[in-house]
């Protein structure tokens, strides 16, 4: 008989910035809230962040990552929360926009 | 977001509860909102109910801003009573459209590790087992015995929750003899009507494994709401 698995999977990404917030490190938590056309990562999709750049989880499976995290340093310091856009027509879409052709807007906070 | 509130929602995610974070995206100011488990109603309740039926998370306008919801619904739960021929064949399938699948039957030579190498397997009676499994909103639970001695107490179990699915295996005519004994037993026409049965989509199926796709449709049709028999 096997055991039944518990609710949440082992890689769950709020289960692990709870336990970075408990180690005592700063967290930031980043969710897609709009996609338009065809986006890498659904909305509702999260990325967790430490102070150190540590992340789990992933808002766009690697596309924006890098600027997402640049991002979330920056609200780790000031507390702010920031919606952050992503796209073709971005001015910095030939460094971090999307090689799918899609837009997304994801939404960065720290949890106090 | 408060890591206070981190911690509630992980909590009711672990207690397998219906959960939407709503976070204002102008002020940043979130709460937790458990649609289902009260009977008001507002345009955000409403918003959250159906971004959990949907699957999907939502954002919609409000007075105060856009607020986003985001959706947590515990996962999909099938509990299949009978470890039969369709049985075998149902748990793969299920197991790849990301239910986690349950197969209770207390014959240890049905339910066997052998028969069912990758299933969590359950051996007790099914009313015991369903008792301690607490099926939800987010299970559906099938009965593939063919014997009333198993299959009713299960579908008896199962009427009493909240099961978006309940179907049994038999022909019309076995169908009609357990409609006698659960109205016997004192249910409603309305909590009979909720057993899907004979079970399945009618697509002509033959094989076990036909059946199981069968079953996985209907199962399927009913979760996204689609009307069917």
């Amino acid at each position: 008989m096997t055991e039944a698995p518990t609710a949440l999977p082992d890689d769950d990404i709020l289960e692990q910035a709870l336990n970075w917030r408990k180690e005592g490190r700063d967290v930031a938590l980043a969710t897609v809230i709009k996609t338009w056309g065809s986006a890498p990562r659904p909305v509702g999709s999260q990325l967790a962040i430490d102070e150190t750049g540590n992340m789990i989880g992933s808002v766009s499976g690697g596309c924006v990552e890098g600027a997402v995290i640049q991002e979330a340093l920056e609200i780790l310091k000031s507390g702010e929360i920031k919606t952050l856009e992503f796209g073709v027509s971005d001015d910095q879409a030939w460094e971090v926009g999307l090689a799918c052709g899609g837009s997304i807007n994801v939404f960065v906070e720290k949890l106090n | 977001m408060d890591t206070s509130l981190l911690t509630e929602l992980q909590q009711a995610r672990q207690d397998k509860r219906q959960v939407v974070l709503a976070v204002n995206l102008k002020t940043g100011a979130e709460r937790l909102l458990y649609p289902f488990e009260t009977r008001e109603t507002s345009d955000l309740l409403e918003a959250a109910r159906a971004a959990l039926n949907n699957d999907k998370p939502a954002e919609i306008e409000t007075a105060e801003g856009s607020v986003f919801l985001n959706i947590f619904n515990p996962k999909l739960r099938l509990f299949i009573v009978g470890a039969v021929h369709i049985a075998q064949c149902l748990v793969p399938i299920a197991a790849g459209a990301d239910y986690d699948v349950t197969v209770i039957d207390p014959r240890r030579s049905f339910g066997s590790d052998f028969r069912f190498p990758d299933v969590t397997l359950d051996n007790r009676w099914p009313d015991e087992a369903l008792a301690e499994l607490n099926p939800d909103r987010r299970t559906a639970i099938v009965t593939l015995t063919h014997d009333a001695k198993l299959d009713d107490p299960a579908l008896r179990h199962a009427l009493k929750s909240d099961a978006f699915y309940i179907g049994a295996l038999g022909s019309n005519r076995t169908h009609t003899k357990r409609h006698d004994r659960l109205i016997e037993a004192g249910f409603t026409e309305a909590d009979f009507s909720r057993i899907h049965g004979p079970i399945g989509l009618d697509i002509g199926a033959k094989s076990p494994a036909e059946i199981a796709i069968s079953i996985m449709a209907e199962i399927t049709a009913v979760l996204r709401q689609k009307a069917v028999k």
